[in-house]
């Protein structure tokens, strides 16, 4: 922190502003006289009269990164003076957001691959795939992703005893157990899809999932079962559910 | 001519607060309706009529309601959080981005082992050199004199939704 009130050299804002640079000057410790340029862009954009009042109303130690972070939104907006340093940020998002496919993409194959590996993996509690499925979509913002590194071993073993279920490919128990190994993924997806639907809500099997309306919904979760899949096609269809109470296993 | 005309049609909010007359070809008037008072207050606060005036005036007329857009996020950010304002919502995604690079890598290292496909060749479709040259912002002096700001003109940041902070 240059304190140049106390030599000669009047410090940055003051040569820029033509005034004499007062032992107190409020600038004086975070505009040094040798970058001119930092107070010129921030004067331009954000006004001295306004800075002042900024830094008047932090504490001393706060100053200097809010200093700091006005000249960098300052010269972001010199450089690109329709979006500033938003248009950073929108980058970043759409960034952030590709990142996060893409890891998702990849924890769904380890699951595929770990589970085809793994003839049995023990059950996983309830509460914990509630815990995991909450982190998972980030306390409901739905922007940020609190995303696991090693994806869960989820429960192989399950019984399809309601309504119709037709798989392509004349089906099989080993198609049954690889389509099951990537539910906890699956499950996700079909969260996603069932957003808007007010009776959803997933139940204490991970494997089970109740929804109110089967006829469009079922249609929309095909969607997600085949893209989410990785070229494993499986598709299932769902006897009427005359209640919204009764269960329909998705797998 | 009284100013009967300006009382025909609202002043814009931007008038309003600033107690003058709305004229017909005030600058303000298209991108801060009369029913938005909070927009150009905040805006008011953190740079200045006269300085969002000018930016405006160096602003093609075609960008200048994404540029009042963004310049009322800016606003709000820093109203928000007065010492890091913006700043503090581009560090935070460039750590989830550090994290989930992180993660990936992991990921694929993983995934190479069942399918035999080295880790490094795992990263074709994604190249990492892609990403914008935004180095991380902790507040410390010494980190920020070395930032690069790269210029992006053609992002549409009008429809982002939720402020990430």
């Amino acid at each position: 922190m240059a304190s140049s009130s106390s030599s000669n050299s009047p410090c940055a804002a003051c040569k820029f502003l033509r005034r004499k640079c007062m032992s107190r000057c409020i600038f004086a410790p975070y505009f040094p006289p040798e970058e001119p340029q930092k107070f010129a862009n921030v004067h331009k954009i954000f006004g001295a009269s306004n800075v002042t009042k900024l830094l008047n109303e932090l504490l001393p130690h706060q100053r200097e990164d809010a200093v700091n972070s006005l000249a960098y939104e300052a010269e972001a907006r010199m450089k690109d003076p329709v979006y500033g340093c938003v248009g950073a940020i929108s980058v970043l998002q759409n960034q952030v957001h590709r990142l996060q496919k893409e890891l998702d993409a990849a924890n769904a194959d380890l699951v595929r691959y770990a589970c085809n590996d793994i003839p049995t993996v023990p059950p996983m509690n309830p509460r914990q795939r509630s815990m995991e499925f909450d982190s998972r979509m980030g306390n409901g913002a739905g922007s940020f992703y609190q995303v696991p590194g090693f994806p869960l071993p989820y429960p192989p073993s399950w019984t399809d005893s309601s309504g119709d279920v037709h798989e392509r490919g004349g089906g099989g128990g080993e198609e049954d157990r690889s389509l099951s190994c990537f539910l906890g993924n699956l499950i996700e997806q079909i969260v996603l899809a069932f957003s808007g639907v007010s009776n959803f809500s997933s139940t204490s099997s991970p494997l089970r999932v109740s929804i109110s309306a089967v006829g469009w919904s079922s249609e929309f979760v095909y969607g997600e079962l085949r893209g989410s899949s990785n070229g494993v096609e499986a598709r299932k269809t769902y006897s009427p559910v005359p209640s919204p109470q009764e269960d329909a296993i998705i797998a | 001519m009284k100013g009967h005309e300006s009382r025909s049609t609202s002043s814009c909010a931007a008038c309003k607060l600033l107690k003058r007359r709305c004229s017909s070809n005030c600058i303000f008037a298209p991108y801060f309706r009369s029913d938005e008072p909070s927009k150009f207050a905040r805006v008011h606060k953190v740079f200045g009529a006269s300085n969002v005036s000018k930016i405006l005036t160096e602003v093609p007329v075609e960008w200048r309601e994404d540029a009042v857009n963004s310049l009322a996020y800016e606003a709000e950010a820093r109203l928000r959080d007065p010492v890091y304002g913006c700043i503090g919502a581009i560090a935070l995604l460039q750590r989830k981005m550090d994290e989930l690079q992180h993660d990936l890598a992991i990921a694929r290292a993983h995934l190479a082992r069942y399918t035999a496909i080295p880790p490094l060749l795992c990263n074709d479709h994604f190249s990492l050199t892609t990403l914008p040259d935004f180095p991380i912002f902790d507040g410390t002096k010494s980190v920020l004199n070395s930032m690069e700001f790269q210029q992006h003109g053609s992002v549409n940041v009008v429809h982002q939704t939720s402020f990430p902070l």
